[in-house]
């Protein structure tokens, strides 16, 4: 098929800029370690029985090294637990979180975390706080009546 | 007969579609106004209406009914207008029995919206459930079109068998493609609904596999906006050229383009799911990938467009490197509201590859960027090209005039509906930047400061969301008064190919072909990451009515 010379110049230049693009974003995640958020396997649980399942049962901040700290929250409507996470300055948080009934989002404004929570999976993120302050985690998925009230805070001291 | 007027058959059918479709913005029109001020704080709704109930009415109207009815009204004008002159019987009344499928289904929605039964937005995520007669309503709007998507396919092949060896009309063929992707697309939603949440919501089964019906849900999502976006390709393609006085700058890289829309729009959902758990980051990339070959045919479209306007420019005398762009009939809303459309689908365009590019998804997922991302695409560029059709396709199949005063007041709209857009779209996008979630109603999060920084920007929306309003209303001034216009001629504008293209590749009509590659690619994508959904014996969720 013939094609007019500047548009095949138009479309190699679009075409590897495309795949600059998606050269950029291969390396971030598979290179870099910039994945978007997800289960490292799928584990999939009941979630009408998430207290039974490990780490679900034991929701709550945990210490986990220097600096570094685990946080298993489970997401409900119109909430989480815990609702407050208390932290210093330049850690790290895993946040680990199931939904206990319906999708929820799960975002930190001013931030990159940012993910879906649904009932039977898990999904982990990891995020330093260098900054002091009170953050807002927010749920930006539509879960029901009072979804807009649905929130939590890590205070960064 | 006069062979340029339109059948009058035809006409009823185009109208009924058109006319229904205006409705439907009108009232998505008057839901997304209240919203607009609910969220900014200006007003608060009684109680027994509910922000989320808005929403809901807004998305299904504007998102479904609006673009599926204007897009089979305009589907059949041309397809009747440029295979034969008229619908043969059988597809005609195909056609009547899925236009009244689609109307059944979309009062019993919109009636059990307004219950509040099914305030789950049009996207309805599972484990949410609403009322099982909801999900048949729904399901009477999409077989309602696939009966039209059947009619479209009759009539061609019967065109086919009767013009054998000849090259079908462009917009035909456009029409077939933009209808072929909608049945291979639709698979994925008729899935969810009638193996999951139709057993599901009536409780014939107790639970649902969540993350499984997303999947069905995206994997029909995206070409979604295929579907709404390729119609008003075909204006631009087969229609523009016409109105500006130009030609087709190519029939084979229009057809090409159509044919790697049919190919990619479809393995790409997961470009929705990117912040979700239960799928590996390496079936997320490769489905962005795809996502962005995507892009390629609407670069051809771009290039295509740009050189009708300069060929066509420059044979109106036009000269210099951009002196061509004055010699553009500006004053002419056929040409005017569906170029603003383009010129906006620039940027649209732009903001859909930061969306689908992977991990730079988590800076706007779910925010207000988003939303303004789709008020561009479809909310203008699409929306617009429809209205800019409009004032042609309802004179020309009623046998009357565009006049004078509905043309300026068409240039009127056009410019309102940018502005409004720009002060409504453009604080979205902003505001979405810096984290504002989007299907939230008013908050401000126990007055915590950034949220309370949204606030400005709310208040924006809002006042573009005015803006747009006032558009609505006179375009449905508009609509009403072209069907009241002195009896005259209006053209169906259809350009011709220009004398320079080369013939057209027999190859691009060769449907197994590229059906079978559709289906290739979307196995590839899918079927790896569907059977881990499907075959890890999940444990599913009960059904939360939480509204």
């Amino acid at each position: 098929m013939h094609i007019h010379r500047l548009e095949r110049i138009w479309l190699i230049f679009g075409i590897s800029m495309l795949f600059l693009f998606l050269l950029v974003l291969g390396v971030g995640t598979f290179v870099w370690g910039m994945a978007p958020p997800h289960s490292g396997n799928h584990h999939s649980f009941d979630p009408t029985k998430v207290e039974e399942h490990a780490p679900f049962d034991k929701p709550g901040l945990k210490k986990i090294g220097e600096n570094h700290y685990e946080a298993v929250m489970t997401a409900y409507v119109f909430s989480y637990a815990p609702d407050v996470i208390e932290i210093p300055a330049g850690a790290t948080v895993d946040f680990i979180v199931t939904s206990k009934d319906v999708v929820h989002g799960f975002q930190i404004p001013g931030t990159n975390v940012n993910m879906m929570v649904l009932p039977g999976e898990v999904t982990e993120i990891s995020h330093t706080f260098d900054k002091p302050g009170e953050y807002l985690i927010l749920c930006n998925e539509y879960c029901g009546a009072y979804h807009e009230v649905m929130q939590a805070r890590v205070i960064v001291t | 007969m006069n062979s340029d007027r339109f059948d009058p058959r035809d006409a009823k059918l185009v109208i009924a579609h058109i006319v229904f479709a205006f409705v439907a913005l009108f009232i998505g029109g008057v839901a997304g106004l209240l919203q607009g001020m609910v969220r900014s704080g200006t007003i608060t709704l009684p109680a027994d209406i509910g922000y989320y109930q808005l929403l809901t009415a807004h998305g299904v109207l504007m998102a479904l009914i609006f673009t599926t009815y204007f897009i089979v009204g305009f589907l059949f004008s041309g397809v009747s207008k440029t295979m034969g002159g008229a619908l043969l019987p059988a597809a005609r009344r195909m056609a009547w029995i899925g236009y009244w499928l689609m109307s059944i289904g979309t009062v019993l929605g919109v009636i059990l919206i307004l219950l509040n039964k099914a305030t789950v937005l049009y996207t309805f995520y599972a484990p949410m459930m609403a009322s099982p007669y909801y999900y048949i309503a729904l399901t009477l709007v999409v077989v309602g079109s696939w009966l039209s998507g059947y009619a479209i396919f009759y009539q061609y092949i019967k065109w086919r068998k009767a013009n054998k060896g000849q090259l079908s009309p462009l917009f035909a063929f456009m029409a077939v493609v933009t209808m072929l992707m909608w049945q291979i697309a639709t698979i994925g939603v008729a899935a969810e609904v009638l193996l999951q949440l139709i057993p599901w919501s009536f409780g014939w089964v107790d639970t649902i596999n969540v993350l499984l019906s997303r999947t069905l849900f995206w994997y029909f999502g995206h070409p979604l906006v295929y579907f709404w976006l390729l119609p008003a390709y075909i204006c631009w393609y087969v229609v523009i050229p016409k109105v500006i006085g130009g030609k087709i700058f190519s029939d084979s890289l229009a057809r090409l383009s159509f044919i790697l829309f049919l190919l990619f729009s479809i393995p790409v959902g997961f470009h929705h799911q990117l912040m979700e758990p239960g799928i590996s980051p390496m079936w997320k990339y490769i489905q962005v990938v795809l996502t962005f070959m995507v892009i390629i045919p609407s670069l051809m479209t771009a290039f295509s467009m740009f050189a009708t306007f300069e060929l066509a420019g420059r044979a109106r005398g036009g000269t210099g490197l951009f002196g061509w762009m004055k010699k553009l009939p500006w004053g002419d809303v056929r040409f005017f509201a569906p170029f603003m459309g383009m010129l906006i689908f620039i940027p649209a365009g732009a903001g859909g590859i930061i969306n689908a590019s992977n991990q730079m998804n988590a800076v706007v997922h779910n925010t207000l960027w988003v939303t303004g991302h789709f008020h561009l695409t479809v909310a203008t560029s699409v929306a617009l090209t429809f209205f800019g059709i409009t004032f042609w396709l309802i004179p020309h199949v009623t046998g009357r005039t565009l006049t004078k005063q509905l043309n300026r007041f068409g240039i009127i709209q056009t410019l309102l509906w940018c502005i409004g857009m720009f002060f409504m779209s453009g604080s979205m996008h902003l505001v979405g930047l810096f984290g504002s979630p989007r299907r939230t109603s008013y908050t401000t999060y126990n007055d915590h400061p950034e949220a309370i920084l949204w606030m400005k920007y709310h208040v924006a929306m809002a006042v573009g969301g005015m803006i747009l309003f006032v558009a609505v209303i006179l375009m449905m001034y508009i609509l009403f008064a072209l069907m009241k216009t002195p009896k005259g001629e209006c053209e169906f504008p259809i350009a011709e190919v220009s004398e320079h293209a080369e013939p057209t590749p027999k190859i691009l009509e060769r449907w197994s072909l590229w059906i079978g590659i559709a289906v290739v690619l979307i196995l590839i994508a899918y079927t790896v990451p569907m059977a881990g959904m499907i075959m890890n014996d999940v444990p599913g969720s009960p059904g939360y009515t939480t509204w």
